[in-house]
């Protein structure tokens, strides 16, 4: 089982938290195409490799936090907290 | 049974013995009484009686014995009581049991399905895929055949369910394999600061010292010693590794041995930091003709007989030896009294073509064509390494053909993972335990690294916190640096698989070498696709005796080798495992409300909802219904979600997450929200009311009240981590209750303190907080989720109780009584209020479930907003509408499909008989062009019965206008 680094209880068991996956960023609901909104609500690009992924702490500190993980090996590490700037950065790599 | 004590075959006292002399253990063997000694296993037991025939094969129901005396002997799975598939070389025999084989009929001597092994031509590999295919409709028949067929057990409906706890363990080191090299890498790393678990299949620590000679249990004693005497090792036997997982997350199966008592496994969750695999090596068979016959045994099986048990295991025996373990076993066998006729040593080029005998083996014809008569055959042909934990710790072995066995790639593990003991080379015990010292003082080395690096990821932990904690090591900066462990020498060893006559690979499934080369013959030219064809090594042993001899026949057969073809690939679990065992207990809560007492004493009968347990009636449901019409009732909702938000930003929040607006939403009122997820699905509804300037209480849905909470903080933290909310889930703090009726406020006057409850001072939608019998800080919510004028009240959740049996009491003359949930859905219905997930599923968006006066497309944002939008302006997904069936008399079952000819434009999502309207209410889903009110619909009831029913002018069927809501 993966161990996650969450930035506020240290390693912890994957198990305690909720997979939110990569989450690419929110399009300006004002003007998003639909083929934007859907790209946003559907498409990720699962890559091999390093990804950011969003992990919710349900059964800690209940933080959404960023992690980094190697998709090939399952290696983690942290990435910064949530903000809408890690969040962008989730969505470039 | 027997005239010598223990049995005709129990030899004088071993030195390494593990028998109990003194203690005799009576049980039967298919029903004949047996007497064993503790400590032997149900298989030495029965062989010390001389039985030699323990089972019948999988397909040809050939007999077969002792093959290896160990766990993985496919010979010797019995049942035993009510279980079945019990490892009878490795289950010690306990007083009474009632032990029978498996697989016979009608009798073990007997088996009339042994005439399938003169069928063997037809019954080759993959004759299940083709001979039972045609014609289809013969199937039953050929299933019921079959099934007279099948391996295994009995498992009986009596035997009451295990309940099996879990363990989870956080060693520093975990050793799996209790042998001589995994004992001395736990005391070096015991030694060196960590903490150990020391995990050992057999019943006993001590892997082939166990059966060795003098020196080796001298050695044995040495370890034991030491080892029992370090509090830093704990040791776990008849425990087994099943698996290693990601980040050293290690499964450990206990077994009945080391658990006793009732408990028949029990699964540890082990997150090691570092993990030593040494599990030795396993003995493999050699394929020729005859290779199955009881009689037919490994040396290591001898030795275990001999010196574990004194069980003398032949009279006669003839011994193919390739290593100088197989040479022990023929000293063994002279001192055990067994006669040698032969020796082949296969260093010589000395072979065994063919084995012979019908129950049992009767001669063997050796290499230069003599035939011996003889009634035991040993074999000591070379050994598996059973990599399993470094193949799933992502390190592949290689074949090395000097050595007759694949070996591991050390260098392909990860820094968490070492290899020490047999597995890792050869050598003198001396360097064995050498290696092993050293792996193991390496493993507590990366430990500790591996646990200061977890420590440093701690919150506010700094280093030089963290060195002060640590201790002098921390500072060594080579401590970041990995020791490289010398490498263990490989003895060369003969390449010793597949002899000259055709013999089995695979016991458990009755796979044979020809029956592998015909599925290479056709087309199947891979080791993996060979076993999935033959089903080879994936029986009980999954491939620890056959996978390398299967994949030696597959190579040679598709003219490569093994080096180049590989085995089939070593997964999880390594032994099978109970699903009692991986299931465990349940850990999942059961909530109550305080006013459960009530329910219990009234004669509620309980609904599961989620986690929760709710009345769904008190036995008239309909009674219940009607009383809230006409009197007043009193609901339990303690379950409804509710979420106490304070701060600044919370009507931005609001209306954020819901699709209607919030921002003019004054203090003192409440209002009806729905929410739609990103895909403008409807997620959730509710009732929030604002308590204050900056605050407010949201109510969810019941069953949504975990999903909503995550969702609000995901908005918060993710998306508008600037906006100041604080979100308190207060769910349980607050009993819930609905007071519903026309006779609401007459009892509610009498136990309110402190709030107006005139219509005119508190009107519809509005929310007061006071004192309800005698409890302050109650909040009052005037809604109507049933159609009647009503207050949900939330009083502090330790006086529920109190407050819910005031108000029976003091409203006993106005009729008051308590309703559930199922009278609560008939009033709703009635009142046309839908269910999300009952009228709404998760493909309805908002336009769908009829939220058209909710939804504020003006609004700059909210969730799901861009699809509500393309919804609006294409019209597109059903409408959600009321029905009424012509004749009212017929309830459509819920999701009755809506038919026009033989297209389905709809279903049922709701449907009741009214009681307040004596005919049939429904809600119902249906394609927009049929939602126009007084549209004429087809339903097509379960029975495939055609009704016809009206799209009715509102969801509401009971008072549309909700004028008794607001009196």
């Amino acid at each position: 089982m993966i161990l996650l680094p969450c930035p506020w209880c240290g390693p912890r068991d994957a198990s305690e938290f909720g997979h939110i996956g990569e989450t690419p960023p929110r399009p300006d609901p004002a003007t998003a195409t639909p083929a934007q909104w859907r790209a946003y609500l559907y498409l990720r690009p699962n890559s091999r490799g390093w990804v950011v992924e969003t992990w919710y702490h349900r059964m800690g500190c209940r933080r959404f936090i960023k992690v980094e993980r190697h998709t090939d090996t399952n290696q983690t590490r942290q990435a910064s907290p949530s903000s809408p700037a890690a969040r962008a950065g989730a969505g470039a790599s | 049974m027997s005239e010598q004590p223990g049995g005709a075959m129990r030899l004088p006292q071993q030195p390494g013995e593990v028998i109990d002399r003194t203690t005799t253990i009576d049980f039967s063997w298919n029903g004949r009484p047996f007497t064993g000694f503790a400590g032997d296993t149900i298989a030495s037991a029965l062989a010390a009686a001389g039985e030699r025939v323990f089972s019948r094969s999988l397909k040809y129901h050939r007999p077969r014995g002792v093959l290896t005396a160990s766990y993985h002997d496919p010979g010797c799975i019995v049942q035993v009581g009510d279980e079945p598939n019990v490892r009878g070389a490795h289950r010690m025999v306990s007083a009474g049991a009632a032990v029978t084989s498996q697989n016979t009929w009608p009798s073990l001597r007997l088996d009339l399905k042994a005439v399938n092994q003169y069928a063997a031509p037809v019954l080759t590999a993959g004759f299940y895929y083709k001979t039972f295919m045609r014609p289809r409709f013969a199937w039953p028949l050929y299933e019921a055949v079959l099934r007279r067929f099948v391996n295994g057990g009995r498992v009986s409906p009596d035997t009451p369910p295990s309940r099996q706890a879990k363990r989870y363990a956080h060693p520093d080191v975990l050793v799996a394999g209790g042998g001589p090299a995994g004992m001395a890498a736990a005391l070096a790393a015991a030694r060196a600061g960590a903490s150990v678990l020391l995990v050992e299949e057999e019943l006993h620590l001590g892997g082939h010292l166990r059966w060795g000679d003098e020196a080796d249990l001298a050695a044995l004693a040495n370890l034991a010693a030491q080892v029992a005497a370090e509090p830093r090792i704990e040791v776990l036997t008849d425990a087994v590794v099943l698996g290693r997982y990601d980040g050293n997350w290690i499964a450990v199966l206990e077994r009945r041995g080391a658990l006793g008592g009732a408990e028949a496994e029990r699964l540890v969750k082990a997150r090691a930091k570092t993990l030593v695999v040494a599990p030795g090596l396993i003995e493999r068979p050699y394929v020729f003709a005859g290779n199955d016959l009881p009689g037919v045994m490994l040396s290591t099986a001898v030795r275990r007989l001999i010196n574990l048990y004194a069980v003398k295991p032949g009279e006669r025996a003839v011994v193919l030896s390739a290593n100088p373990e197989g040479d022990a076993a023929v000293a063994d066998l002279k001192r055990a009294g067994v006669q040698v006729l032969r020796v082949e040593d296969a260093r010589l080029g000395g072979d065994i073509v063919a084995a012979a005998g019908r129950a049992c083996l009767r001669s063997v014809t050796v290499a230069d064509g003599s035939q011996i008569s003889c009634d035991l055959l040993v074999i000591a042909a070379g050994w598996t390494a059973p990599t399993s934990l470094l193949n799933m710790a992502g390190a592949v072995p290689a074949y090395s053909p000097r050595a007759a066995r694949f070996v591991p790639d050390i260098a392909g593990l990860p820094p968490e993972v070492l290899v020490t003991g047999g597995l890792a080379g050869d050598g003198s015990l001396d360097e064995l335990t050498g290696h092993a010292s050293a792996a193991g003082a390496e493993a507590a080395r990366r430990a500790k690294h591996i646990g200061r690096a977890w420590r440093r990821a701690m919150p506010g932990s700094r280093a030089d916190a963290v060195r002060s904690e640590g201790g002098a090591d921390t500072t060594d900066p080579s401590d970041d640096a990995q020791a490289v462990l010398p490498d263990l020498p490989v003895d060369s060893h003969p390449e010793l698989f597949v002899g000259r006559t055709n013999g089995f690979v695979d016991f458990s499934e009755d796979v044979t070498a020809k029956d592998l080369r015909a599925a290479v013959a056709e087309g199947f030219d891979s080791a993996e696709l060979a076993k999935r064809f033959t089903t080879a090594t994936m029986g009980p042993l999954q491939g620890k005796l056959e996978s390398v001899n299967a994949a030696a026949v597959v190579a040679d057969a598709i003219g490569t080798s093994i080096a180049e073809s590989g085995t089939t690939t070593w997964r999880p679990p390594y032994v099978p495992v109970s699903l009692g065992a991986l299931a465990g207990p349940a850990f999942e809560p059961v909530r109550y409300s305080p006013m459960q007492p009530w329910h219990e004493a009234h004669g509620a009968v309980p609904l599961q909802a989620g986690a929760w347990i709710r009345p769904d009636h008190y036995g008239d449901p309909a009674a219940e219904a009607r009383n809230v019409r006409e009197r007043v009732g009193l609901i339990d909702v303690t379950p409804i979600g509710k979420l106490d938000l304070r701060g600044p930003d919370v009507a931005r929040l609001l209306n954020l997450v819901y699709v209607n607006k919030w921002s003019k939403l004054e203090i003192g009122r409440v209002r009806y929200g729905v929410m739609c997820a990103e895909d403008g699905v409807v997620l959730d509804d509710g009732v929030t009311g604002r308590l204050g300037e900056d605050h407010y209480l949201m109510s969810t849905t019941s069953s949504g009240a975990g999903a909503i909470w995550e969702w609000v903080e995901n908005w918060l933290q993710t998306e508008r981590p600037d906006w100041v909310v604080h979100v308190t889930p207060v769910t349980t703090a607050y009993a819930s209750m609905n007071v519903a009726g026309p006779h609401t406020r007459t009892l509610m006057e009498r136990v309110t303190e402190g709030v107006d409850l005139s219509n005119d001072a508190f009107p519809y939608m509005h929310v007061r907080t006071g004192r309800i019998a005698g409890v302050d800080e109650c909040v009052l919510w005037r809604i109507g989720f049933t159609g009647e004028l009503s207050y949900e009240l939330h009083v502090p959740a330790s006086y529920g109780l109190h407050v819910w049996e005031t108000l029976l009491d003091v409203g006993a003359d106005l009729g008051a009584a308590a309703f559930g949930v199922e009278a609560q859905r008939i009033l709703r219905l009635e009142k046309g209020h839908f269910i999300v997930g009952q009228d709404t599923d998760g493909l309805t968006r908002g336009f769908s479930a009829a939220l058209d006066w909710a939804i504020k497309l003006d609004k700059d944002d909210f969730a799901g907003k861009p699809e509500l939008v393309w919804q609006h302006e294409d019209s597109s997904g059903p409408r959600l509408v009321g029905l009424q069936p012509a004749d009212g008399s017929v309830v459509p079952a819920e999701a009755s499909l809506i038919m026009v000819g033989d297209h389905i434009a709809g279903r049922v999502t709701s449907s009741r008989m009214s009681p307040t309207l004596g005919r049939s209410v429904c809600l119902a889903q249906v394609e927009a062009r049929l939602a126009e009110p007084g549209t004429e619909v087809t339903v097509r009831l379960p029975t495939g019965r055609l009704i016809t029913a009206l799209v009715t002018p509102h969801l509401a069927h009971v008072d549309p206008d909700g004028g008794r809501m607001r009196v």
